[in-house]
């Protein structure tokens, strides 16, 4: 039931270093305190498991930041009603997310392609609108959902436990989560995730996943029926989400629309995309790239570029800054867009398939395997 | 031992297709015995792709209806179809593309042992050594066992056929249609897959086969069905076929080989 095959667990137990040796190995790109480590595994989680609708199935989901939120308000609520265990708030997340992504999926899974993508589009922004607005005693709104000192907390409640003055902050079986604790927990869940997805990708469902990508046509006159394969991917996809907002919220407790919004759906495809499409890894490179540039790139400022090229003359310095400003700071977006375009027109298979190219170059004995075909919306 | 009633597989009864104004299919009524190989042949545009296609459910007949071995097949999705135990060889060979050859051959075993839908995450493909050793003897069959890891696009078109076969075969379905499994292919490959079909008629599976290929059609048929213009004008044992002054008007031109 959990035997992976050698090659399997050879990935999970690199996978599992690099994940858990992150405050080491990121301190020299100044990316090592918990915060941001929280956010490369929470995002991982979400393109990992992003990657087992896109990456298997070729359905492509432009509302999946829509599980993130519900993800989110759920875990929120459970902090209110329930307890401030985390464990709960995991727990009904994903099975919260997972009913909307059943609904969402059967409805959406009717048409392929790109009608499709944009019936995801309009499930995710009626999400938001309505967290937004009608919904607003839920979500309360644009101020997002915070913990109150006067929340119920019905379980605590009853088993006698306080949080003392000011506002609470999520347990685990009892212990607080503190900085490094909330990335080591994190950190776990994208490995646990890992897995699944490797037992996914590796068993017969998953092969049934790509037989849809492959070639739908062949895969209905061959027995199977399609519908329900895709609409589990979706659900199990969605479940991830949501348990990647219920992360979010457990880091730092509050949820708001913002989670939601369209170009956090946007975003993890670009993520999938970016690290490679139906691979195991690339999700986790795209997830974790993107967070570094939106977090360390943008905040490189003239002055650090001034030190940086410092060793120039005066002349060309200040041409280098001038150029190179427009591509670090508030153009990190320039950078990020260049940098996936390149990858989709020269690298269709990702960042890992330009990794597997490059070992390839050096291992000559093993035959050159072609180039991985463009991703594809399912036809 | 006393010759019994020969049991009817499949049986096409009344089927009309309507397009538009063009009637493809007029009053066809086919009858298939079971075990048996049978033969549709006609010229082209005669409507033989048309009455796969309505067998498969691909199209909805106009009226009439398709049973196999009891059951009324029209209005049936592809899925429940093949689930009855029919599978299909495409015209167009339909294989998975992205998939590596012997996965090709494996996921139909899957759908065959596990039903149209079942989420079998815990194991994985490769400890399912019984379907995989299946498998492998299927491709040795077809003579493809040095490309195992390649990935089906990269296979030459007749190539994809023979796999298109041994996808099919691996089902071990009961009845098996063959839209000209050979076209396409040379000389050498046509007569590897006629031997093949052949062993696989020892099996007792029943096959329907639409083939422009007269050397493919009288080494394989027991039984031959002539469509011409949307009608069966014919239908008897190859030599009476070959015999038959209509067909040889129709189709055959005025003389067979």
């Amino acid at each position: 039931m959990f035997s992976l095959s050698r090659k399997d667990l050879t990935s999970l137990v690199v996978l599992a270093a690099i994940v858990l040796t992150m405050p080491i190995w990121l301190a020299p790109f100044g990316a090592a305190y918990p915060g941001l480590m929280q956010k490369f595994a929470i995002y991982a989680i979400f393109a990992v498991g992003f990657n087992i609708l896109f990456g298997l199935t070729g359905y492509l989901s432009f509302g999946h930041a829509a599980f993130v939120g519900i993800g989110s308000y759920t875990a929120v609520w459970s902090f209110k009603l329930l307890t401030m265990d985390i464990l709960p708030a995991m727990i009904f997340a994903v099975i919260i997310s997972g009913l909307f992504a059943l609904v969402i999926g059967y409805f959406c899974l009717r048409r392929t392609g790109i009608y499709f993508s944009i019936l995801t589009l309009a499930f995710a922004q009626m999400c938001y609108s309505l967290a937004y607005s009608v919904l607003t005693p839920l979500t309360n709104g644009e101020t997002g959902l915070l913990l109150a000192g006067n929340d119920p907390r019905y379980i605590d409640k009853m088993f006698g436990v306080t949080y003392g003055s000011g506002l609470p902050t999520p347990t685990f079986l009892g212990t607080t989560l503190g900085g490094y604790g909330g990335f080591y927990l994190t950190a776990i869940v994208l490995i646990v995730i890992f897995f699944i997805s490797q037992k996914i990708f590796a068993s017969p469902f998953g092969m049934a996943l790509r037989g849809i990508k492959s070639n739908q046509t062949r895969m209905m006159y061959t027995g199977f029926n399609t519908k329900p394969y895709t609409l589990a991917a979706f659900v199990v996809s969605g479940m991830i989400a949501g348990l990647a907002g219920a992360l979010l919220s457990v880091t730092d407790p509050l949820a708001g629309t913002e989670r939601m919004r369209w170009t956090e759906s946007g975003n993890v495809v670009l993520m999938t995309i970016l690290g490679g499409v139906g691979t195991l890894f690339g999700p986790i490179v795209g997830a974790w790239l993107i967070k570094y540039f939106e977090n360390i790139f943008s905040a490189i400022n003239s002055n650090m570029l001034n030190n940086f090229f410092s060793f120039l003359p005066d002349g060309i310095q200040s041409l280098m800054v001038t150029v190179t400003s427009k591509f670090v700071g508030e153009g990190w977006h320039l950078t990020l867009g260049l940098m996936f375009v390149l990858i989709v027109v020269f690298l269709p298979g990702g960042l890992v398939e330009g990794a597997k190219r490059v070992a390839a170059r050096f291992d000559r004995k093993k035959p050159r395997t072609g180039p991985a075909p463009a991703p594809q919306p399912a036809e | 031992m006393a010759q019994s009633e020969p049991n009817i597989i499949l049986h096409a009864a009344d089927v009309q297709k309507q397009f538009g104004g063009l009637r493809a299919l007029s009053d066809v009524d086919l009858q298939v015995e079971e075990g048996k190989t049978h033969a549709i042949i006609g010229p082209n545009g005669a409507g033989k792709s048309t009455l796969l296609n309505v067998i498969i459910g691909r199209l909805p007949p106009t009226s009439g209806a398709v049973i196999f071995d009891g059951t009324v097949l029209t209005g049936k999705q592809p899925h429940e179809i093949n689930q009855l135990g029919i599978s299909r060889v495409f015209q167009t060979p339909e294989i998975f593309p992205d998939l590596t050859v012997l996965q090709n051959v494996m996921a139909p075993a899957f759908a065959r042992r596990d039903g149209a839908f079942k989420i079998n995450m815990l194991r994985s493909v490769d400890s399912e050594t019984e379907i995989r050793d299946e498998a492998l003897s299927l491709l040795e069959d077809i003579g493809m066992t040095g490309r195992l890891e390649d990935n089906a696009a990269s296979l030459s078109r007749g190539d994809k056929r023979r796999l298109e076969l041994a996808m099919c075969l691996i089902q071990r379905p009961r009845l098996l249609l063959l839209d000209e499994p050979t076209a396409g292919m040379s000389r050498h490959d046509t007569n590897t897959t006629i031997d093949l079909l052949k062993k696989i008629k020892s099996r007792g599976m029943t096959k329907v086969i639409i083939e422009h290929d007269m050397h493919v059609v009288f080494s394989l048929a027991d039984k031959i069905s002539v469509l011409a213009q949307g009608r069966i004008i014919a239908s008897g044992l190859p030599q009476e076929i070959k015999e038959d002054p209509r067909v040889q008007e129709a189709y055959l031109g005025g003389s067979v080989e």
